[in-house]
């Protein structure tokens, strides 16, 4: 009996020493990071990087500014290091200056940095200067697990130069405890005549923050809003008038095209389809909280996730952020597509159609890249494999502003929410849910991605803050903002132009 | 005596000038003759950006206006406070060091920290401004509407720089002789005919120069407005140096940010030489 016991514990100990589940617990003591998880098996886990030597080598790194993307950048440069024998110098930049930090020695022809963080519709300028992913990356485990439209974002006509390091899409965010709330349903049909639902329609939306707005409809003695979005001007507002214009404008019955027409490469932007969304955006400013159309994304996080508004709409932040263990509103919030539209543009037969639309926008998110001149291109991979391996991007995802977020097809197991993070099983099913719908969806809207792109959305941030200040009607604000895609199409040289909006247009027409 | 050697003690200065003044001028020129942007290289494009400058691109004159006015504005709020502050210290009152100190902390912070601060404070529903304006019925919108955005910019910009009027005035006040001073007292004049007949005519060359510096400054203004508004709401925030570094740094038009650059300096050098020969008309008159 005592041999048996003898050799059931030394089998059992030589199981969990040379298990994976053992090196896990390892890496989870020396890196508490990665505590919740250990270390996660792959082909760049804190395992197979211990084993690498880069000892007198320096890797440069420019990212974003703490702690959005700079933070988790610093820490896994900091534990790369300590892993490698590797020097890492990280950068930190302010977003709105990484795409030109990286550009101007691009054009001058050098590489101050072997890696450079950005968005991902930079690919198109960056593409020229970058290194495409080395085939071993690409057949990584990690890399495998990456979702479909994912890699489409992260590669230009099926070659990789962005490494993916993190997945956005814009959706709805909304309070659960008021929109699921019997005693409220009650309450808004008696008032309105109306259900008190997830809305479906952007005008519905509309109605329920109207609703909602400027009075105190949780009991905590402040004042609540109905929405709460992105509209300061040059601060990401594109993206948010994007998300509102898709419903109306992405038809897919008109293939060719939500920003351009591909083949004549006239602007979309002025037509009936985008004024509508910004004739309701314009009405949006009447239930935003006061200040709100000078809201940035940050304003946005605090001000959904600090329990201030009914609705907010864009990056998985806010939503992350009202679910952190510190938020007033954690398990209260709940996620959903964005809204659609009862009546969709008809680009082609130039009228509406009555009837229902929702279109995904996978919006850019951020993106990361290796400088073609960097001598340390092996290196740089390895730090970025690295970066998003399964128990460094599980980690990840759970804190909020770090601004890591789902691109995956293991983040769409809402089990990682609810063990590790502490969801509540249907808020963490509605989150797995909405994002994988989006990924499943044939009508999507991807970001622009063509020459000059900066051009183009300065030039609708422009013209859609002009109608929400009042300065300009919807149809004049697009009208002008149409007028000056054009000049830009023309600078730029429209068969550039065209060409890179094709690779894009194949996407949102399924056909790559 | 022909000192040649002295060419050779001129050089290390002349190549300074030309490293840090000459040469980024004459680039400057070059690359607003040019498509620089994220898609061209240094070409060579003629006068095409002077072109579209001067027949459509309205933003660019929209945004020197608005410029001008929240330039001049500034300006003569900060020489009339930072002169009645210089005034007031320059006598002998209770706690003057301490005032005279106090009233130099605005220029002494960090402007852009300072923005975010005034941003925080003029937040419409967080911030405190509001929050006590709130207790009279009162709920300005600060930041998001237009007229009061720039309300707020022109505050944020004298809070900051009244100082630096303040301190040039008090330095001119502690240098007037006194014996006008003393003729006027014995002719029984009161303190505002001595003020108005007196210090202020001894202080109009100072004055000048403080303004003008002041103006020089003020035609740059850029982190208070990139701070607090990002031009916005709309463009009524916009100014040209703002309007520039859009073009320039998020837009990538390199080329043609240099053509506004070039034509922004020439119309400031012509128009802050106007103001001087005006300025100096109407306060050196006697």
């Amino acid at each position: 009996m005592k041999i048996i016991k003898t050799c059931l514990t030394a089998v059992i100990s030589s199981v969990l020493m040379f298990s994976p589940m053992a090196y896990a617990d390892k890496w989870g003591d020396q890196f508490p990071h990665i505590k919740a998880t250990g270390d996660i098996a792959g082909d760049c886990s804190y395992e197979e990087m211990s084993k690498k030597n880069y000892k007198g080598k320096t890797l440069k790194i420019n990212t974003h500014a703490v702690p959005v993307i700079g933070q988790p950048t610093a820490l896994h440069a900091e534990q790369f290091a300590k892993l490698t024998g590797a020097k890492v110098d990280v950068t930190h930049t302010p977003a709105g200056d990484l795409y030109a930090k990286a550009m101007v020695p691009f054009k001058a022809g050098q590489a101050p940095y072997d890696i450079v963080f950005g968005f991902s519709n930079f690919i198109n300028d960056w593409k020229r200067y970058l290194a495409p992913v080395p085939k071993k990356y690409m057949n990584s485990t990690e890399m495998k697990d990456v979702t479909k439209s994912h890699i489409g974002v992260s590669s230009w006509d099926g070659t990789m130069y962005q490494y993916p390091v993190d997945g956005d899409r814009h959706y709805l965010k909304y309070r659960k405890d008021v929109i699921d709330n019997p005693e409220m349903q009650k309450k808004y049909k008696a008032d309105t005549g109306k259900e008190l639902r997830v809305p479906r329609t952007w005008k519905e939306y509309g109605e329920m923050a109207k609703y909602f707005n400027g009075w105190d409809w949780d009991g905590d003695g402040e004042k609540e809003y109905g929405s709460a979005e992105v509209m300061k001007k040059d601060d990401l507002m594109f993206a948010a008038f994007f998300s509102r214009s898709v419903a109306y404008a992405k038809n897919p019955r008109t293939p060719g095209g939500f920003f351009f027409d591909l083949d004549t490469m006239k602007p979309n932007i002025n037509n009936p389809g985008f004024v509508e969304a910004l004739g309701d955006w314009v009405e949006a400013t009447k239930y935003v909280p006061p200040g709100g159309i000078n809201f940035g994304l940050g304003d946005e996080i605090g001000s959904f996730g600090g329990g201030q508004t009914l609705f907010s709409f864009s990056w998985d932040d806010a939503f992350i952020a009202a679910m952190q263990d510190d938020s007033p509103i954690k398990n209260k919030v709940g996620a959903a597509p964005l809204p659609g539209a009862d009546r969709v543009w008809n680009r082609t037969s130039n009228s509406w159609e009555n009837q229902y639309n929702q279109a995904p926008y996978i919006v850019w998110g951020w993106a990361v890249g290796v400088a073609k001149k960097s001598k340390v291109k092996d290196m740089a991979f390895d730090y970025l494999c690295f970066f998003s391996n399964g128990a460094n991007h599980q980690a990840d995802l759970a804190i909020g502003n770090f601004g890591v977020n789902p691109f995956k097809n293991s983040d769409f197991d809402p089990n990682i929410y609810i063990n590790t993070m502490g969801w509540d099983a249907d808020i963490a099913n509605s989150y797995t849910k909405t994002l994988l719908d989006m990924e499943k969806s044939k009508n999507r809207v991807f970001p622009l991605r063509v020459p000059g792109v900066f051009e183009f959305t300065s030039a609708v941030a422009t013209g859609t803050s002009k109608a929400l200040a009042g300065q300009l009607s919807p149809q004049e604000a697009l009208d002008e903002v149409a007028k000056e895609w054009e000049a830009i199409v023309q600078r730029v040289g429209k068969k550039a132009v065209q060409d890179a909006y094709a690779v894009g247009v194949k996407m949102e027409d399924n056909k790559l | 005596m022909n000192f040649k050697q002295k060419y050779v003690f001129l050089f290390p200065g002349l190549f300074v000038l030309i490293g840090i003044l000459i040469f980024p001028i004459i680039f400057v020129v070059r690359l607003s003759l040019s498509g620089w942007n994220s898609y061209n290289g240094l070409n060579f494009i003629g006068l095409e950006n002077y072109i579209r400058l001067f027949t459509d691109d309205p933003r660019f004159w929209e945004s020197f206006f608005r410029l001008s006015f929240l330039s001049v504005t500034t300006v003569i709020l900060q020489y009339v406070i930072g002169f009645a502050l210089a005034h007031m210290v320059w006598k002998d009152i209770k706690f003057q060091r301490f005032f005279r100190v106090l009233f130099l902390i605005p220029m002494m912070t960090t402007p852009v920290i300072m923005t975010v601060i005034w941003r925080t404070f003029f937040h419409e529903s967080l911030g405190p401004v509001n929050d006590i304006l709130s207790n009279f019925g009162m709920s300005p919108k600060w930041l998001t509407d237009p007229v009061l955005a720039k309300v707020t910019v022109i505050i944020v910009e004298v809070w900051q720089w009244t100082p630096f009027m303040f301190l040039l005035l008090l330095a001119g006040l502690l240098s007037l002789p006194k014996e006008p001073f003393l003729a006027a007292a014995i002719d029984g004049a009161s303190p505002v005919r001595k003020f108005l007949y007196v210090t202020f005519p001894l202080m109009a060359p100072i004055s000048i120069g403080a303004i003008i510096i002041r103006l020089i400054e003020a035609s740059k203004i850029m982190d208070t407005v990139y701070v607090l508004t990002s031009g916005g709401p709309g463009t009524s925030t916009e100014t040209s140096s703002f309007y520039i570094f859009i073009k320039g740094l998020r837009e990538f038009q390199m080329g043609y940010a240099a053509s506004m650059s070039f034509t922004y300096l020439i119309i400031m050098i012509i128009s802050l030489t106007v103001i001087v020969k005006v300025l100096t008309k109407l306060m050196l008159k006697d």
